[in-house]
C-alpha cells in the first residue's frame, strides 16, 4: 500500500501538518525574539532565579516522589492483587483532572489548617507560598508519567530472567537491583525525565498553592497579563531553550537497549 | 537420593498429575514427551518456580518442597537460556558466586574454571546478544554450574543446536554427569534420551506413563504412545475373539484383516500388537521356518539410513523392516518387488 505514490503523499502531508503544528509556534516564538531581548532577559535576575527555582523544584519533585514511586511501579507490573485495575486508574487521575482543581485539592491537604500543613510548619517547612508546596504540586500532576513508564518498563523485563536469578541463589532484593531495575532502567529514567519535564511546565496547580516564590510559568503569565506579549515572549523563549537543552541531553544519556536472547 | 512423590500441579488449564520418581545420586534422567506434555512444568516444580498442589520432593532425606527458589539445590538451565542481557558472559557466570563468602580472586578463578569446562573462556567479555545458540547454551550451563546445584535441570538443552554442536554439548553433559552431578534433562527427542540417559521417564498429557532404564522402556513399552514415541514402528490395533487361542497361540485380527499370532494372552478383546523391525525376516520365497507369522507383500519404499536400510512393505498392513545394505544387494530388493515377511509369535509384543 505504501508503494502507491498517492498514499505516500497523503502520509507525508498529514505527518508534515502535525509536525508543523508542534514546531511552528515554538520556532516562531524563538525566532521572533531578538538577540537583544535574549541578552536583556538573560541578565534579568528575576528571570534567572525563577528558572533556577523551577528547574530545582521539578528536579526535587522527581527525585523524591519519582524514586519513591518505583516500588509501586514494580508491584503493578509484577504482582496480581485485588483492586489493581482501580489503582492503575487512580494513578492516572492527576492527568485527567484540571490542574487548578488539583491545586485546590492539594490545598485541602497541605494548607496550614491541616495536620500535614501543621506538621510541616513544626518542621520549618511551609507548603503554602513555599518551595515545598511547589514541589508537592509539581509532583502531584507529573507523577503518573513516572509510574506508568516505570511500570511498563518492569513489565517488559522477562520474568524468566528474574526467576533465573533466584534460581542462581540471589535474594529477591538482589534480583530487583541487579536484574529488574537495570533492564527497566531506560523506561524508568525516561519516565523520570518526562515527570521532570511535566513538572517544569506546571502552572495551574502551583499558582493555587504558591504564587510566590515565582516559578517561570507563573512569571511568564504575570509578565503577559501585566506588561503584554513582548515582555512575556523572551522569558518564554529562554525557558523553552533551557528545557529543550536539558531534555535532549537526558534523553541521550538515558541508556541503551539490551537484546534479550529468546 | 532424590524422591519425587505424587506431585500434582496446576498451571492455567494444564495439570501435572501424580508424578513420582526416584533418582540415585549421579543419575542421568531424561524426561521425554511431546510439546505441552508437562516436561518443563515438572522442572519448574522441582526448581520451585511452580508451587505444586500436593506432593513432596525429598533430597537426601530432607523435604525441600517448601524451600524458596533461591534456597533449592536445583540449577535450572532454561531452553532459551535466560542469560542476563546487560551483563557480560563473565558477569553472568560470576552472578551465582556472589554472596557466598568467596574473595574476588576465588570468584575469578572459579569463573575461569567453569568457562574452561564449558569452553567459553574466549567469550568472557562478550554480551549474550552477540553469542551463537551453542555458545549461549554453554554459557547458561556454566552459569548454572557456578551455583553448584546438587541436581542440574536442563530444559531441551540441545533443541536449537546443529548436529556438530549437539554432539559437543552431549559430550559435555556426559562429562558433567561423570563428576557425580545428578541431571534431569527434558527433551522430545528419543535419540537424545537413548544416548545420554541412565534412566528415562515418558510423560504424556501431564502424566508419567513409564520410567526406567532406557533399554527396558524402549524394549517393553507399556502403551502405544510410548512405543510410537520411542520411534518403534509396526504397531497394529487388533481385535481378539474369545476363542482365538489355539495351540498356545493367540490370534489378533488387524483392521485390514491380517492375522497376527502371538504367544502372550492379550487378556481383552482388543489390544495393540507390536513387532520390532529387527525381528522381521525378509525373503524372496516363503521360508520353511518356525516363524508362525508369514505374509507375502510388495516393497513400497526403500530408505537408506545410517545404520542400515529401511524397507516399507505392504502386506495388507504397512510394515517397516530394517535390513543390511548387503541383504538389499544379495536379494536384489527394489520398490515393486514381491517379498515374504516372517516373524515368530514370540517376537510379537502386546501393548
Amino acid at each position: 500500500m505504501l508503494n502507491d505514490w498517492r498514499t505516500r503523499l497523503i502520509l507525508i502531508a498529514f505527518s508534515g501538518i502535525i509536525l508543523l503544528f508542534i514546531v511552528a509556534p515554538i520556532a516562531g516564538l524563538l525566532l521572533r525574539t531578538s538577540p537583544a531581548e535574549y541578552s536583556t532577559t538573560f541578565q534579568d535576575s528575576e528571570v534567572t532565579s525563577s528558572i533556577g527555582l523551577t528547574l530545582l523544584a521539578s528536579m526535587g519533585a522527581t527525585i523524591i516522589f519519582g524514586i519513591l514511586s518505583v516500588p509501586l511501579a514494580y508491584l503493578l507490573a509484577r504482582k496480581d492483587f485485588p483492586f489493581k485495575g482501580l489503582i492503575n486508574g487512580i494513578i492516572d487521575v492527576p492527568v485527567v483532572i484540571p490542574h487548578s482543581a488539583a491545586g485546590i485539592a492539594l490545598l485541602g491537604v497541605i494548607s496550614r489548617g491541616t495536620w500535614v500543613g501543621q506538621a510541616g510548619e513544626a518542621a520549618g517547612i511551609s507548603f503554602v507560598g513555599g518551595v515545598a508546596g511547589i514541589v508537592v504540586a509539581m509532583a502531584f500532576v507529573s507523577l503518573p508519567f513516572a509510574i506508568n513508564a516505570a511500570r511498563d518498563g518492569f513489565a517488559a523485563v522477562p520474568e524468566k530472567l528474574e526467576k533465573a536469578a533466584l534460581n542462581l541463589g540471589a535474594s529477591p532484593a538482589r534480583v530487583f537491583f541487579s536484574i529488574s531495575l537495570p533492564l527497566a532502567k531506560r523506561s524508568v529514567i525516561s519516565g523520570l525525565v518526562m515527570m521532570w519535564a511535566r513538572g517544569l511546565s506546571e502552572f495551574g496547580a502551583v499558582i493555587i498553592i504558591a504564587y510566590h516564590p515565582m516559578i517561570t510559568p507563573i512569571l511568564i503569565w504575570e509578565r503577559f497579563t501585566s506588561f503584554g506579549l513582548s515582555y512575556a515572549r523572551p522569558v518564554a523563549a529562554i525557558f523553552i531553550l533551557v528545557c529543550l537543552a536539558i531534555f535532549i541531553t537526558m534523553r541521550v544519556l538515558s541508556g541503551k537497549r539490551y537484546h534479550v536472547r529468546n | 537420593m532424590l524422591e519425587i512423590k505424587n506431585i500434582n500441579a496446576r498451571l492455567g488449564d494444564f495439570r501435572l498429575r501424580n508424578i513420582s520418581l526416584e533418582l540415585e545420586p549421579g543419575d542421568y534422567l531424561t524426561v521425554l514427551g511431546l510439546s505441552g506434555a508437562g516436561k518443563t512444568v515438572l522442572l519448574e516444580v522441582l526448581a520451585g518456580l511452580v508451587k505444586p498442589e500436593t506432593g513432596e520432593i525429598n533430597l537426601d532425606g530432607e523435604d525441600i518442597s517448601n524451600l524458596k527458589i533461591q534456597n533449592r539445590p536445583f540449577g535450572l538451565v532454561y531452553q532459551d537460556m535466560a542469560l542476563f542481557p546487560h551483563m557480560t558472559v563473565r558477569k553472568n557466570i560470576t552472578y551465582a558466586l556472589k554472596g557466598k563468602g568467596l574473595s574476588n580472586q576465588e570468584q575469578g578463578n572459579k569463573t575461569l574454571e567453569l568457562a574452561r569446562l564449558t569452553r567459553v573462556e574466549h567469550l568472557l567479555d562478550r554480551h549474550p546478544g552477540t553469542l551463537s545458540g551453542g555458545e549461549a547454551q554453554r554459557v547458561a550451563l556454566a552459569r548454572t554450574l557456578a551455583s553448584n546445584p546438587k541436581v542440574l535441570l536442563l530444559d531441551e538443552p540441545l533443541a536449537s543446536l546443529d548436529v556438530k554442536l549437539r554432539q559437543e554439548l552431549r559430550e559435555l553433559l556426559k562429562k558433567i554427569n561423570q563428576t557425580g552431578k545428578t541431571i534431569i534433562h527434558v527433551t522430545h527427542d528419543p535419540m537424545e534420551a537413548a544416548t545420554l540417559s541412565k534412566k528415562i521417564a515418558i510423560i504424556e498429557k501431564g502424566e508419567l506413563i513409564q520410567w526406567g532404564k532406557p533399554e527396558e522402556v524402549f524394549r517393553n513399552p507399556v502403551s502405544e504412545f510410548v512405543a510410537r514415541f520411542s520411534g518403534i514402528k509396526n504397531i497394529f490395533p487388533c481385535t481378539f475373539e474369545k476363542t482365538s487361542e489355539k495351540n498356545g497361540l493367540f490370534h489378533g485380527l488387524t483392521k485390514n484383516k491380517i492375522t497376527i499370532s502371538c504367544l502372550d494372552d492379550p487378556g481383552k478383546d482388543a489390544a495393540h500388537l507390536m513387532i520390532p523391525g529387527e525381528d522381521i525376516i525378509v525373503s524372496k520365497e516363503r521360508l520353511e521356518t518356525s516363524a508362525i507369522n508369514q505374509y507375502k507383500g510388495i516393497i513400497n519404499e526403500i530408505y537408506y539410513l545410517n545404520h542400515g536400510v529401511e524397507l516399507i512393505i505392504n502386506v495388507g498392513e504397512i510394515f517397516s523392516v530394517i535390513v543390511s545394505k548387503r541383504s538389499v544387494e544379495k536379494l536384489s530388493l527394489a520398490p515393486g518387488e514381491e517379498v515374504w515377511l516372517s516373524f515368530k509369535a514370540s517376537a510379537v509384543k502386546i501393548l
